[in-house]
């Protein structure tokens, strides 16, 4: 069965059609790319999936369960997790900390609990300290735990941004742009980690990407958003290959 | 784990200001050469820090400017004082003082789910006017409130004293305009201290666990902090009412240590908010020990220049530029970084020599 189905989702801002009749199926453990010239939508189809905003019409199955319509916290406690096109990190809290936020609904204890220092308040934050720790490493930001986030520089911070929504153990990871704004060496080096969640989380990632070097190394399937409609769909190299699709992006 | 113990220590240090304070208070106070004026400034002093650190688990925590947390105080000051003139020949002082504390809080923290379920939506700017507002609402209303007590139980009135309609051998509890007087004395500086130090457990346990992670996430980012699945609204109200549970418990203090209770603009009005948000600000919003040492510096310093007559108002004026200054400009904090390093420096080197 497929981990995430869309279908015929559309959404309207006022007289603006943003997204169209859009489809999508992902298997389990895909890695799976949405690509588009700029303005196509493809940020809004993920605001549409993480419950920013409220689908016009369509239905999403997350894992045979419908999420249509849900708000953001019951979306990610269902399994999906983002990161953002323009970083949002917590800035004045430590790298550590951004994890551990991340961890917030499955390490719990109560806030009298917190508040008291009763035992199961130093049990759960070591325990949380050691995962937090452990996806850290992951990512190599383990040195820099204790750094505000705000400190870190700019390719460790869409790392971070990962690490974070890897914490909520999501069945679905969704990246929006995350090469943006890194060089090559980095984007390569992002490209490993990249693949490296996806083999050792077992982890099903959509990500939004313009970097067409990343986008034909790593995606298993592509979905192409043009004016909010799907253009091309299917696996990444005929997609590439799809004469409209060059159209789109390169003009006639 | 290194910075776990850093965090634990700074919040170590805070406790032991709060405790040698006492000390020294109390040894002074007692030892008969402290000035009445200042004997009798003690526990404003003390119900003024806790106002200050509790506003700013709302303005530097959670990250929401409130202008109306006098409005809080206020209604811990009178929903206790009404308690203790109530129970005045019934209970014992020392328990009738830890339920009006109690009674205090609650009150003031229901007041606070109250009011934030309406003013929580809003943001920045307009919370701000909205919470002011509220404080302003909140002293008005207690000043218009009548409630007396005879035979037949309580009367209410929102009139006038004859509109309660009593026996004339009861008694009135609240005079309106006038206020509560005759509340018992049961605040002391020993026990202003005490809830000082409870009230930053509260706080300094609160930010350093899992709800507060997610209070502060909030601030920084509320997007990104529903994203990973952290219910705001929920974090946003506790912050917003242990705040005002506390500011309660601050009016509490305050009640306790006058016979006579009036709400009026200078105690309860905005111009108290503002005065408590100006600790918060020079003291460093976020930082609750510094704003706690600028409540102290800021209550104490009038009275100390009263000598000066004349200048003292010029003195406080540069007090406060030179505190905003220190903690808030670029060159300031270089110098209090220096100044940190060298006293960390001079730690290490005897220990060094020792090797």
């Amino acid at each position: 069965m497929a981990l995430l189905e869309v279908k015929n989702l559309g959404i309207s801002f006022g007289g603006l059609r943003a997204v169209n009749a859009f489809d999508v199926t992902i298997e389990k453990g895909q890695l799976y790319g949405l690509i588009g010239p700029n303005g196509a939508g493809k940020t809004t189809v993920f605001n549409l999936l993480t419950g920013v905003y409220k689908p016009t019409e369509g239905i999403i199955h997350l894992d045979g369960k419908d999420i249509t319509g849900k708000k953001p916290i019951d979306i990610n406690k269902a399994g999906i997790a983002r990161t953002f096109q323009n970083i949002r990190l917590f800035k004045d809290l430590s790298v550590l900390d951004n994890v551990k936020v991340g961890l917030h609904n499955h390490h719990k204890y109560s806030t009298l609990g917190g508040i008291l220092r009763l035992p199961k308040y130093f049990k759960v934050e070591k325990e949380m300290d050691q995962q937090a720790l452990r996806l850290l490493e992951v990512f190599g930001l383990e040195k820099e735990a204790q750094v505000k986030a705000a400190n870190l520089p700019y390719g460790k911070q869409r790392k971070l941004e990962i690490a974070r929504a890897l914490a909520t153990e999501p069945k679905l990871l969704l990246l929006d742009e995350p090469a943006a704004g890194m060089n090559p060496n980095e984007t390569g080096e992002l490209m490993e980690t990249i693949k490296f969640v996806q083999k050792e989380f077992q982890m099903t990632i959509l990500l939004i990407e313009h970097d067409m070097k990343l986008v034909s190394g790593i995606c298993e399937a592509l979905t192409v958003l043009n004016f909010g409609e799907v253009l091309a769909q299917g696996d990444t190299r005929t997609v590439l290959n799809d004469p409209q699709v060059i159209k789109a992006y390169l003009g006639e | 784990m290194k910075k776990l113990s850093k965090t634990t220590k700074s919040n170590f240090i805070t406790y032991g200001i709060v405790v040698a304070a006492l000390i020294v208070g109390q040894v002074w106070a007692n030892s008969g050469s402290m000035s009445s004026l200042l004997k009798g400034l003690l526990v404003p002093l003390c119900a003024y820090m806790i106002l200050a650190v509790s506003l700013n688990l709302t303005v530097g925590i959670l990250g929401e400017l409130s202008l109306g947390h006098a409005g809080f105080m206020c209604v811990g000051a009178f929903s206790s004082a009404l308690f203790s003139k109530m129970t005045m020949d019934s209970l014992p002082e020392g328990v009738r003082f830890l339920i009006a504390i109690l009674i205090g809080a609650l009150v003031a923290g229901i007041f606070g789910i109250l009011i934030g379920i309406p003013v929580l939506r809003l943001r920045g700017d307009y919370l701000a006017i909205v919470t002011l507002a509220f404080g302003e609402i909140i002293k008005n209303v207690i000043n218009a409130i009548y409630v007396g007590k005879d035979a037949n139980g309580l009367h209410f009135s929102l009139k006038s004293v004859t509109e309660l309609n009593m026996d004339p051998e009861g008694t009135i509890l609240i005079n309106g305009p006038q206020g509560i007087s005759g509340t018992p004395k049961d605040s002391s500086f020993l026990a202003g201290m005490i809830l000082l130090l409870i009230a930053l457990i509260i706080i300094l346990n609160l930010i350093n666990s899992r709800a507060g992670r997610a209070i502060m996430s909030i601030r920084d980012n509320r997007i990104a902090a529903e994203s990973v699945g952290i219910n705001v609204t929920k974090y946003k109200m506790m912050a917003f009412s242990i705040s005002a549970a506390l500011a309660g418990v601050a009016g509490v203090l305050y009640a306790h240590n006058l016979s006579s209770l009036v709400a009026s603009p200078k105690n309860f009005g905005y111009n108290m908010s503002i005065m408590i948000l100006v600790f918060v600000v020079l003291g460093g919003i976020g930082n609750i020990r510094g704003s706690m040492i600028a409540a102290f510096i800021l209550t104490l310093l009038p009275e100390m220049l009263r000598g000066l007559s004349d200048y003292r108002m010029l003195i406080y004026a540069i007090v406060l530029i030179v505190m905003m200054l220190f903690n808030w400009s670029a060159g300031g904090r270089r110098f209090k970084e220096r100044v940190a390093e060298k006293f960390r420096g001079m730690r290490k080197g005897p220990a060094k020599e020792a090797k």
